[in-house]
């Protein structure tokens, strides 16, 4: 039963960091409509900048500066946004599919970076004994696992609540006037690109702080853990939670977290050792495959907004009532 | 520095171009960029791989032709290779792309072709493994051609048909009554859509052209380097800088961005070291973007 809490609370932790990163992809493309495939590499330079300043001086690298946790949550937000800041003013001017090109090749310098940059990154092993926040209770499992959770629920939370608030805010409206008509927006004077630009840092600085939060929950890095693969799932999870709504991107990454750790259990049990490769691969086809039929199906995903049924309160029911009688 | 570098930077730099004419196609006429025409790459080689096997399991072992390393085999499952990935890219066309076409939002068909293109490479992994494999295990004796270049017959073989192939290709998409319709297409849809050329068929025409290229890329890979499921992955992002940096829907563009990319590559490989290879690209990509978007001989989009 113990064991049972402790795993449920481990899963839940994941999950939710996977949020986190949810939550800044639905900034950038749920609110703004701008197309994000390099993601894992916004997490990643969340990672390591968090665990380049607080961990403990490593003659082989650079750095370890042994800073508090909460300096290395906030270096990485502000690496990360302006990294993803750089992204954008460099291609915002452009045609949509620049950004996601551009993006994708983020993702591949960066992993590039950590497998080659030894002195900064720690090559292909790469970062160890990154401290953890209740690292001394790390001899009870569960009240570890617990007070993980806790932290991070209340990131996350904290997180959900702020863009929340974003997204009524006269900037959210900007952002969303911005994806629905361009022109029309502009006309009212508001610049396009800069508004952009702006959602696209904040989105890449709540990845890069989700990156930082998980390399603290683990105590390990590698390049392994910032693959194309972690791209491809973060958008399968605010696909399936619908863009466009924050409860969506939550609730998506927890749905497809638990098909993921479901299925992985599964193959594990059925398939022999030397298969799991195998299976595992099959495991990515059977995902890639579910967003394609989402995008099919149900573009909107389980809880997103409708095309022509956007909602701004009881004003535009009423009115929406009075055209439909 | 040995001029080796311009041997190898061309042979790179065919294999980039004759993948990046597919994705700056599908670019200017399907108005999109197709994250997965990497693993139509790798489908194809893979395809070619299996009917050589198949071959050798009717025919017993082939004698390669003299100098090179590959007999008729290969040739033949090369062109048989090319339909079936063209007949792949056609499939997925009906079954998924057309369909996200339909939604008039560009951005969603790049999001699907991001969804293929992971469950094509894992399903590669699935059926073949992720180790690598290879056409050929013999080596071949370079021959010194001047000034310390190294070239094998091998590499001369595939740099020819490069050429053939590109050639070819101008050909069509200039000459011939397809071809313009293609430019049509590319330059105003709807008006070549009231003009009464057929949609469909250009698009057809568009994925077997961009497909079967991508399979002949796929192989002078296998047959130079070796063959992995992530073969057409890796080479996503230069194919992309490829296109971009000769100008959306310029062929002799791609295929010149392709060669400039590969010789940089190759420049960069002797002068800083292979690990730093992939980053050549992103340079030029961000450089491209930065001081002239529309490549070398792209034309302003309207």
């Amino acid at each position: 039963m113990i064991d049972l809490v402790g795993y449920g609370a481990f899963f839940l932790t994941t999950a939710l960091i996977f949020s986190l990163i949810t939550l800044g992809l639905n900034l950038q493309w749920g609110l703004t409509g701008l197309f994000n495939v390099g993601l894992a590499g916004f997490v990643a330079i969340g990672a390591y900048t968090s665990a380049l300043l607080t961990t403990p001086d490593d003659p082989a690298r650079l750095g370890g500066f042994g800073l508090p946790i909460l300096i290395g949550w906030l270096g990485a937000m502000f690496v990360g946004g302006v990294a993803a800041a750089l992204t954008g003013i460099a291609t915002l001017r452009l045609r949509s599919d620049y950004l996601a090109i551009t993006t994708f090749g983020v993702a591949v310098v960066v992993q590039l970076v950590a497998l080659n940059a030894q002195k900064l990154t720690g090559g292909p092993f790469g970062i160890g004994f990154i401290p953890r926040p209740f690292g001394d209770l790390a001899e009870t499992p569960l009240l570890f696992n617990l007070s993980n959770l806790a932290i991070v629920s209340a990131v996350t939370l904290a997180a959900y609540l702020a863009l929340e608030h974003l997204t009524r805010s006269p900037w959210g409206r900007v952002l969303k006037a911005l994806r629905e008509d361009e022109r029309a927006a502009i006309s009212l004077g508001k610049s396009a690109r800069f508004y952009r630009v702006q959602a696209f840092a904040v989105g890449g600085a709540i990845m890069a702080l989700a990156g930082a939060l998980q390399a603290h929950f683990i105590g390990f890095i590698a390049p392994d853990n910032y693959l194309s693969i972690l791209t491809f799932q973060v958008w399968v999870m605010l696909i399936v939670g619908g863009s466009g709504s924050n409860a969506g991107a939550v609730a998506g990454s927890v749905l497809v977290w638990a098909i993921w750790a479901g299925s992985g259990a599964l193959t594990s049990v059925l398939f022999a050792p030397e298969q799991q490769a195998r299976a595992a691969s099959l495991q990515i086809v059977a995902i890639g495959v579910m967003l394609c039929v989402i995008l099919l199906v149900r573009p909107n995903g389980l809880f997103g907004q409708r095309p022509g049924q956007v909602r701004f309160g009881k004003k535009a029911k009423v009115i929406a009532g009075e055209s439909g009688s | 520095m040995s001029l080796q570098f311009v041997v190898d930077g061309l042979i790179t730099g065919s294999m980039i171009g004759l993948g990046a004419i597919g994705v700056t196609l599908t670019y200017s006429i399907l108005r999109f960029s197709n994250f997965a025409h990497g693993d139509f790459m790798a489908w194809g080689t893979y395809a070619t791989l299996s009917i050589i096997g198949a071959i050798t399991a009717m025919f017993g072992r082939v004698a390669p032709i003299a100098p090179l390393s590959f007999g008729w085999p290969l040739i033949v499952a090369l062109v048989a290779g090319m339909a079936l990935t063209a007949l792949l890219a056609l499939l997925l066309d009906k079954v998924l792309f057309s369909r996200l076409r339909k939604q008039e939002q560009a951005i969603i068909v790049v999001m699907g072709s991001f969804g293929a293109s992971m469950a094509l490479r894992s399903l590669l992994e699935f059926i073949f493994t992720s180790r690598p494999t290879y056409f050929s295990r013999a080596i071949q004796i370079a021959m010194p051609v001047g000034f310390g270049v190294r070239i094998t017959p091998d590499q001369i073989a595939l740099l020819l048909l490069t050429a053939v192939l590109v050639l070819g290709v101008h050909l069509l998409t200039t000459r011939t009554q397809t071809g313009r319709s293609m430019q049509a297409m590319s330059q105003n849809p709807a008006l070549a859509r009231i003009t009464g050329i057929d949609v469909a068929s250009v698009v057809r025409v568009t994925w077997v052209i961009g497909a079967a290229l991508a399979c002949v890329a796929g192989v002078m890979i296998g047959v130079l380097v070796q063959i992995r499921p992530l073969m057409g992955f890796d080479m996503l992002l230069p194919m992309f800088a490829a296109a971009i940096l000769g100008g959306i829907g310029s062929i002799p563009g791609a295929v010149l961005g392709g060669l400039i990319i590969g010789l940089a590559e190759a420049g960069a490989v002797q002068l800083i070291g292979a690990e730093w290879r992939a980053a050549v690209s992103f340079i030029i990509l961000m450089a491209v973007l930065i001081v002239r978007p529309i490549g070398l001989f792209g034309v302003r989009e309207r």
